[in-house]
């Protein structure tokens, strides 16, 4: 995983509630048994026509959009399926940090052991940033808060462990490995078998 | 993260967690915490295979996965992997279908695959299996794994990267989430089933209306339902934005599983029975957030926008909500009027199957419905059976022939029209009134639109050829 501490960039802004990860990799995409370049099925039938020309006015269709490495989206970004897809093919497009009011719990944890960064904003911080697309941004995981062009700063939680994995550019797998004698103790001593 | 009352008693959710715990959270790092079922399937995996040879592990408890092929596999009989599979599916789902079969064999794991009476939806194999189990934690590379919470299972989506932590440690890293208690009362109307309760739950509180929870359905309601009933509503709590959903094990789902081909024999099963019992949720249990629902005047739900929220009662206007752009967007891609009811709208293609409602009694409640009657002839009907078990008991019940002779299609098992992955889909524009869970935009097919509703309002519709309330046919 890469190491992110912190970056800046322009905003896209989708501003619609409830995103769902069918939206953002529909599920005809998902019979690859691969990772790479699986960002060009991102958001294909908002994206692209039946004939894969690009939708005129959908943000991600915007010049400059493959530039831009922070989402802004309505809120409950990612739910629905658990698909892993869905943080890939953001991540292969070029997004780096997804800025919402909530975001759900799969898709949350699933972009956090992929170098998305789920960024977490109260709601007139989420409002703002609807309001202005393409504002320029800093996500800053070490600090753990965003800045506005205006140099406001504004706080979003992020577990600790996460954080440090994404700082470090560390994957999660190495430190369960680190425990498998505990791992092992507890099949060995539970009270039942499964 | 939980806020939980550290005093008092447990709930069912707080002693299937606490008997996982390996290593406790800590302000650093999450808790290390062990899986007793991981199931596995076709679309999910590949990835995670290709972690594991590229760094030289095993699968640390291949005995402990439950493996078969359900999201992207034919609904037609195919009689084996090679040119029976391509002559009825797509090159690239084919592949995938091929390098589950090579995986499973390569790290000696057991695989219901094409031909295997276990064979069928995730959801609904473990438990036929009997391989879900009450007190287990049970995962899956799909988000519908809440569906094993009617079991007093903990059961949770999962992304590829963590399927790989658990085929190489049986653990993952986890904070603990909220709980919250949802209590239903009331007896439900003819006509009125377990998916109109749930739908009528994801209304009222929304689809993030559970995020950071694990949801306890309780209540006189609950323990009234078998154990099908109770899987269709936990099936759904990811609708609400929920890490999983359970329900507390009793007599009714002690019989379920009893004589199940996994489940503990003997002294084993006596013992397993009280541990199972003592599950449920202590008297003084507290939860971080409860919600009340009364059934006993529901209506049939209907959805009508594009998520499982987007619900109303059969026979009740649309709500209108002018200036929410996210509101009209789905209306306008569903084609239907802010204002005006669901009824009566026209329907081209009624789907029944998916891991929401896919088994026995979802079958038997859409045969009474269609027997003697006839599909409507703008309708195309699909009724797809969870398992091959499934099939083979519908079979042996005669509902095949009450289907075809009504004019529906009766179709080899799996995840189907539910997800569109295999040639089952809607054409654009199409309605489909759908058993199934999603109603995301084009989640069937492309530019199709999904109407969400129960076995028996599936049925009734087409029958009608347009959206029905089933009350009136029961």
């Amino acid at each position: 995983m890469e190491q992110i501490t912190q970056f800046t960039s322009a905003t896209t802004v989708l501003a619609i509630d409830d995103v769902d990860t069918d939206q953002i990799i529909p599920a005809r995409y998902l019979t690859t048994t691969e990772r790479a370049g699986i960002g060009k099925a991102l958001f294909a039938d908002w994206r692209f026509d039946k004939d894969g020309n690009p939708i005129a006015g959908f943000p991600l269709n915007e010049p400059g959009a493959t530039e831009r490495k922070i989402l802004v989206a309505g809120r409950n970004f990612g739910c629905g399926s658990s698909r892993e897809h869905a943080p890939w093919a953001l991540h292969d497009f070029g997004i780096r940090a997804v800025i919402s009011s909530e975001i759900a719990d799969i898709f949350r944890n699933n972009s956090l052991k992929n170098g998305l960064v789920p960024v977490i904003v109260d709601k007139q911080t989420h409002q703002w940033l609807l309001d202005n697309p393409g504002a320029e941004v800093t996500v800053d995981v070490e600090a753990c808060e965003i800045r506005l062009p205006n140099g406001t700063a504004v706080s979003f939680p992020i577990d600790g462990f996460a954080r440090h994995c994404i700082l470090e550019g560390i994957d999660q797998t190495g430190f369960l490995l680190q425990q498998l004698d505990k791992i092992t103790d507890f099949e060995k001593t539970r009270s039942w078998q499964p | 993260m939980g806020a939980h009352s550290t005093m008092g008693g447990k709930s069912l959710f707080e002693k299937v967690w606490d008997d996982h715990v390996v290593v406790p959270e800590t302000e650093d790092t999450p808790a290390v915490f062990y899986i007793d079922l991981h199931i596995i399937h076709e679309v999910t995996t590949p990835q995670a295979f290709n972690m594991l040879r590229e760094t030289g592990m095993p699968v640390r408890r291949p005995d402990l996965v439950l493996a078969t092929m359900d999201h992207s596999t034919p609904t037609e009989p195919i009689t084996d992997l090679g040119a029976s599979l391509d002559a009825v599916s797509d090159p690239e789902p084919a592949n995938q279908i091929r390098a589950m079969v090579k995986n499973c064999a390569d790290f000696g794991i057991e695989l219901h695959g094409f031909g295997d009476k276990y064979r069928g939806i995730v959801h609904v194999i473990g438990p036929e299996i009997g391989a879900t189990q009450p007190g287990k934690t049970i995962v899956c590379g799909d988000s519908h794994s809440s569906t094993h919470g009617a079991f007093g299972a903990m059961g949770f989506g999962i992304g590829t990267t963590e399927v790989g932590h658990v085929l190489a440690t049986q653990c993952l890293l986890q904070r603990k989430p909220k709980s919250m208690a949802v209590n239903i009362t009331g007896k439900l109307q003819p006509g009125v089933s377990a998916k109109d309760i749930i739908l009528a739950l994801i209304g009222k509180i929304g689809v993030d209306g559970g995020t950071g929870h694990v949801i306890e359905y309780r209540g006189e309601t609950i323990r009234g339902l078998n154990m099908e009933q109770r899987m269709t509503i936990c099936n759904m709590s990811i609708e609400a934005g929920a890490r999983a959903g359970m329900i507390a094990p009793d007599e009714i789902t002690i019989e379920f599983l009893k004589g199940r081909p996994k489940v503990p024999q003997g002294a084993e099963w006596d013992a397993a029975v009280e541990r199972w019992l003592a599950l449920a949720s202590d008297a003084d249990a507290t939860f971080d957030k409860e919600v009340d629902l009364d059934v006993s005047n529901l209506e049939p739900q209907v959805t009508y926008g594009t998520n499982p929220g987007m619900v109303v009662p059969v026979s009740k206007p649309i709500p209108n909500r002018p200036g929410n752009a996210s509101f009209t967007k789905a209306i306008n891609y569903m084609q239907v009027e802010a204002d005006k009811p669901m009824l009566g709208i026209p329907v081209d293609v009624v789907f029944v199957g998916s891991c929401t409602n896919s088994r026995m009694t979802d079958l038997r409640s859409v045969a009474k419905i269609l027997d003697g009657k006839k599909v409507a002839d703008n309708v195309r009907m699909l009724i797809v059976p969870g398992s091959q078990s499934v099939k083979d008991e519908a079979e042996a019940e005669g509902l095949d022939k009450i289907f075809t002779a009504a004019g529906a299609e009766w179709r080899e098992a799996g995840c189907s029209m539910c997800l569109g992955m295999n040639s089952d889909k809607l054409g654009k524009g199409q309605l489909c009134v759908s058993t199934s869970n999603r109603n995301f935009e084009g989640r069937q097919g492309p530019g199709g639109r999904t109407v969400l509703a129960s076995p028996e309002t599936a049925a009734a519709s087409a029958i009608a050829g347009v959206i029905a309330d089933p009350r009136a046919t029961i």
